[in-house]
């Protein structure tokens, strides 16, 4: 029978290559090797590595392996184009990155050609997803350099920024990375994912093509000991990665006390809340971009499906029904849904993470679908019968595999939803807008897609709650994570004032050895009751004339029950701002009734006139109480018919560790800005001269201040922070005070991935109004959660 | 769901004229629509999410292509799905003639012979013309198995007296005419009447007897892609053969997003009755691209059987002679000229 004859009766689709001949022809006239690219120079190829093409497991070409030297060469390079690129206009720097854009725009088909022979994602996704995003970076931040002065007054780039992004979107990672970079002034050392170093290295034509300043982008390839060597490269001013929690812990564990700069996009488990008023097939399709998308090789993938009990059954039908129409197969094909995994290894990582699923119970469905007999190819896989304890329901598998459980009602919904380490992104079906807006800012993730999914702009922060990590990429939020204030690169070590002699140690709480008349043992202030110290020990509080009082010696079970007290009041944040803002007015007239005692224990701490220190606080309470209702969102406009409310929400449970002076303000001017964003707060007041905040209980206790929001406890201020830096259940600690402590408690954060900000032994003049009363604080007591927002009648 | 059959009798036929049987390709299997009583609880529990179809409707086209061969044959298909349609008031029998007689030979014999493909006899499902025509198409066509479908109702705006409108369907039966595409009163739709519609919509079904009845929802007119869907219900209860998006005279005629809202009804339905119901978008498709757009659209969304005649067709004019340049394209590798293709 003739072939059209044949089809006409099947109506199959049949092959619809796209043409590799462009990239591999690309790929030849290098000689299919490549060395780095620094200072605007390509190295001679080292010892190299391949990279294949993983729907063939046919080499492309060999990459060198870069060394420890390639790095410093790359860094030495990126430190001396700084000063001339940092020092050019808004514009000049603007001019440059639309002209990457627009030659990105010129070679798209290259690069989406190579993206999917390198990756093994879906031609029809690296050319109508990836290379389009990548274009539209560069065009969105061109004019972010040009306006970086007038938006972000008195910043300056870091430095040198080491950029080390993963394998899942090459080219994307590599524009989400330089182009905020770049427009902020910043030069960069970047390493690509080592199976997919190629869009990046066409990338660096093009930077030659644009004639971008030698050693403003240099590409270094190579594996995991590269990265090492750029994170641990003295003089590298900021890390940017992507890539697994594993790694970015290690890396967090790396900077800290370096001072670098930081910022984490890591893994995530993300939630996909069907509920039963949805359009049931739209969130079907939904799924397919959410879990099918990339082979599911997305760190914000929708991987945990949670649907409402009473479609359940309904629904999973519908899902099986689609997934058998998925076509898996050759990524060239512009026809084909789900390309091929990276590399043999993921294949093997997630069978055997299935492989674990269904032992635990859990029921596999895979479609009969046909897979090309060699690559990197799964079926696409939907595992039901799964509870919160199974292993699927936890790991990240980052493949098509897609884990399902049910719930019964909004409320159930997000606690699945919130019940995972992660917190990247989430999605909700429902038709109803009061319910879509009641469940969006109760999800603890950075993104939040409304009847939709896997939504991406330029002009939208994106990233991470919790492990999932911090700093955003994209719109303002990102730009911020490229600039500093001006005057925080030139702040000087701190001096401490002369030390007050203090007897060693603590001893017994033992009136008997009290000179004073009355007991004067301040105890711990934890949701919202005095607590003593579990220890039963007190610490002296010397004075220049000496013994000026006792206070409890807190210890880690002091800790443990005001972390737990905060936990408890965390719908502080649910207050409304206008009633948070009246609760910090109220605690600033208290305390101005009671200025002249709070002074007097000010200069008995400290032999320094304390009415100035007061009168600045009761000042700082009243300027969070103004910035309560008004450090707030904005509204993002993308290209696609929806709005993203970019939502300022609170962190969570705070740590906070005063700085060693002024014992008044140098406690206020830092819980007032947390409790102002909605945190809660655990103090721990300055360990020297802590009694003007164990004073404060009785403001606190008549200012309204909900029990748990602020807990306060005593002692050895470094002991303190090792324990609640190690807490899970904080969710972010401010450290000021030594470097040795700062150090610390970065590395000790590591564990919950909680956000840190420590002065590490500079002088940070808290008194200064001008870098304290505004956004600087407010932006480190707050994370952005954009909403995805699509309408249409 | 339960769905109880509606009583057989109630619904017999009461055309006065034999028409021809339609063509129905899986006549074994296909059971006509019964037609079920209206369950408004069902009506109220659809959902249907604008931007969300818009979505999947604009990256369906690119996850989907076929390319050469089977690019040629799925264009031959789509001529056999056809509903090749003149509705224009200077309409006249010598327009229509000419219309049949493209309708009798759709592609140049020598594209045809290229392509090996003369066996398969491809022709459309139906020719679609003005009551008044029906005559002339009926006699124009006798011999080939084409359909006769007539917009019937006061195409195209479907408000003339119901009896009216009955007397039309069945005039247009009794002239030999044995598909009728109606119109339904979108105002029904915009007041939510959806009794009304059914109501009306059964009548007329009955009045076509065992011509089969394509609904037409003027969906340009039907303001959300929710009152489209439930439109597309209250049709198929009412006893639809077809439901059908467009009289070509709207301001927006077929897309995409609104076949998705129509077509996922369509699989509900069958998921609930068992009962294949076509669907039939109309207006503006006039390029081969888009056609084959509509039918991955189907495929993706349907499966591949309901790419027959008797479950999907196009309405459509100046779509076959694009058609007939692709193939030509296809056959000679050069780009073919609308002049060189005998004129619809």
């Amino acid at each position: 029978m003739n072939k059209i004859a044949e089809i006409f009766t099947s109506l199959d689709y049949g092959p619809a290559p796209e043409a590799s001949d462009i990239a591999l022809a690309w790929l030849g006239a290098h000689e299919n090797r490549f060395g780095h690219f620094i200072d605007g120079q390509w190295t001679k190829p080292g010892k190299t590595f391949a990279t294949e093409n993983p729907a063939t497991n046919k080499p492309l070409a060999q990459i060198t392996d870069g060394t420890a030297d390639d790095v410093d060469a790359a860094v030495k390079a990126a430190r001396a184009a700084f000063p001339k690129w940092s020092a050019l206009s808004g514009y000049q720097r603007g001019k440059y990155l639309y002209a990457i854009a627009r030659l990105i725009q010129k070679h798209a088909r290259l690069f989406a050609v190579l993206e999917t022979m390198d990756n093994g994602k879906p031609i029809r996704e690296s050319r109508d997803v990836d290379i389009p995003l990548v274009a539209r970076h560069f065009y969105h931040h061109a004019g972010w350099a040009q306006h970086r002065d007038r938006e972000f007054p008195d910043h300056v780039p870091y430095g040198v920024c080491g950029q080390i992004i993963p394998w899942n979107f090459p080219l994307l990672m590599l524009a989400w990375k330089i182009a905020p970079a770049l427009a902020a002034g910043n030069t960069v050392v970047l390493k690509p994912a080592e199976f997919t170093s190629l869009t990046a290295l066409l990338f660096a034509e093009i930077c030659e093509k644009a004639k971008l300043p030698p050693g403003v982008v240099n590409i270094v390839t190579g594996e995991g000991d590269t990265g090492a060597a750029i994170t641990n490269h003295p003089d590298i001013d900021k890390i940017a990665f992507t890539g697994s929690t594993e790694v970015g812990k290690i890396i967090r564990k790396a900077t800290a006390g370096t001072g670098k700069g930081l910022s984490l996009e890591l893994g995530g488990k993300s939630p996909y809340i069907v509920f039963d008023d949805a359009d049931l097939d739209s969130a079907i399709e939904g799924l397919v971009d959410a879990i099918w998308f990339n082979q599911g090789q997305v760190c914000c993938a929708g991987s945990r499906l949670l649907v409402q009990e009473s479609i359940e059954d309904r629904f999973l039908e519908k899902l099986k029904k689609r997934m058998a129409t998925l076509r898996v197969g050759d990524p060239l094909d512009k026809a084909v849904d789900i390309g091929a995994l990276v590399a043999q290894v993921q294949v093997e990582r997630v069978r055997d993470l299935v492989k674990k699923g269904v032992a635990e119970g859990g029921q596999l469905y895979e479609p009969d679908i046909d897979l090309p007999a060699t690559g990197c190819f799964l079926r696409p896989a939907l595992i039901t019968h799964v509870s919160t304890a199974n292993t699927v329901a936890t790991e990240e598998i980052f493949g098509p595999v897609l884990v399902e459980m049910s719930f019964r009602t909004p409320e159930e919904a997000v606690a699945l939803a919130n019940n995972s380490k992660y917190g990247l992104a989430a999605t909700i079906w429902t038709e109803n807008v009061n319910l879509a807006l009641d469940i969006a800012p109760k999800l603890k993730s950075g993104v939040v897609w409304i009847n939709s999914t896997n939504n991406f702009d330029a002009a939208v922060g994106f990233g991470g709650y919790k492990e999932s990590g911090f700093g955003r990429e994209g719109g303002k939020e990102g730009m911020a994570s490229y600039l500093k204030p001006k005057w925080e690169k030139e702040l000087q070590p701190f001096k401490p004032t002369a030390v007050i002699p203090a007897k060693a140690g603590t001893h017994p709480a033992n009136p008997l050895d009290d000179t004073g008349s009355i007991d004067q043992t301040a105890k711990m202030y934890i949701g919202g009751k005095q607590a003593r110290p579990d220890s039963g020990y007190s610490r002296p509080v010397h004075g220049p004339a000496g013994l000026v009082g006792e206070v409890g010696d807190g210890n880690r079970k002091d800790i443990r029950n005001a972390v737990e007290a905060a936990r408890a009041a965390l719908g502080w944040a649910t207050t409304s701002a206008h009633n948070r803002a009246q609760i910090l007015y109220f605690l600033a007239e208290n305390l101005e009734y009671r200025a002249d005692e709070f002074a007097a224990r000010i200069k008995a701490q400290t032999g320094e006139d304390g009415s100035l220190e007061v009168a600045a606080s009761v000042e700082r309470l009243f300027a969070f109480a103004g910035w309560a209702d008004k450090y707030d969102g904005a509204v993002h406009n993308p290209p696609q018919r929806m709005v993203a409310t970019a939502m300022v929400e609170a962190i969570g449970a705070m740590a906070i560790l005063a700085p060693p002076s002024r014992p008044l303000l140098g406690s206020i001017a830092l819980i007032a800005p947390a409790l102002a964003m909605g945190n809660t707060v655990v103090l721990v007041p300055s360990e020297k001269s802590p009694l003007s905040m164990t004073d404060f209980y009785q403001v606190l206790e008549t200012s309204d201040v909900p029990s748990g929001v602020l807990n306060i406890v005593t002692g050895e201020s470094k002991v303190l922070a090792k324990t609640l830096a190690e807490h899970d259940g904080i969710d972010a600690i401010w450290f000021a005070g030594d470097a040795e402590t700062s150090t610390m408690v970065e590395q000790a954060s590591v564990g919950n991935l909680k956000q840190t900000w420590t002065t590490s032994g500079l002088y940070y003049d808290l008194s200064d109004r001008q870098k304290f009363e505004g956004d600087y604080l407010l932006r480190r007591a707050t994370q952005v959660k954009n909403v995805w927002i699509p309408y249409g009648a | 769901m339960e769905l109880r059959v509606v009583d057989q009798a109630a619904n017999k036929p009461a055309a006065k004229a034999k028409a021809p049987a339609p063509i129905v390709q899986d006549a074994a299997t296909h059971r006509r629509n019964p037609g079920y009583p209206l369950d408004l609880d069902w009506v109220e529990r659809i959902r249907m999410n604008r931007s969300a179809l818009e979505r999947r409707a604009s990256s369906l086209p690119a996850r989907r292509s076929v390319k050469k061969d089977y690019q040629a044959a799925w264009l031959l298909k789509a001529i056999t799905l056809m509903d090749l349609t003149t509705l224009n008031s200077d309409d006249t029998p010598g327009r229509v003639e000419r219309l049949c007689a493209k309708a009798r030979h759709p592609v140049r014999q020598d594209i045809l012979d290229g392509l090996g493909v003369a066996d398969l006899d491809i022709k459309p499902a139906a020719v679609c013309v003005y009551h008044a025509f029906v005559k002339t198409a009926v006699d124009a066509l006798e011999g080939t198995g084409i359909n006769v479908a007539a917009v019937s109702t006061a195409f195209p705006h479907g408000l003339s007296p119901l009896s009216t409108r009955l007397a039309e369907i069945e005039a247009s039966v009794a002239d030999g005419a044995n598909e009728i595409d109606i119109v339904i009163e979108r105002g029904m739709v915009l007041r939510g009447d959806w009794q009304a519609l059914y109501d009306e919509v059964k009548a007329m079904r009955k009045a076509c007897g065992d011509a089969h009845i394509k609904t037409i929802l003027g969906t340009g007119e039907l303001a959300t892609q929710t009152n489209v869907a439930k439109a597309s219900l209250v049709c198929m209860l009412a006893g639809a053969d077809f439901i059908k998006t467009s009289t070509g005279k709207e301001k927006v005629n077929a897309n995409l997003p609104t076949s998705l809202s129509m077509v996922r009804m369509i699989r509900w339905f069958h998921e609930e009755t068992g009962i294949e119901i076509g669907y039939k978008p109309a207006g503006g498709i006039a390029t081969a691209k888009l056609s084959l757009d509509y039918m991955a659209l189907m495929k993706e969304e349907l499966g591949t059987h309901w790419l027959q005649p008797h479950l999907f067709r196009f309405g459509a004019s100046s779509l076959l002679t694009d058609i007939e340049r692709q193939l030509e394209h296809t056959l000679t590798g050069h780009y073919a000229a609308d002049y060189r293709m005998p004129m619809v």
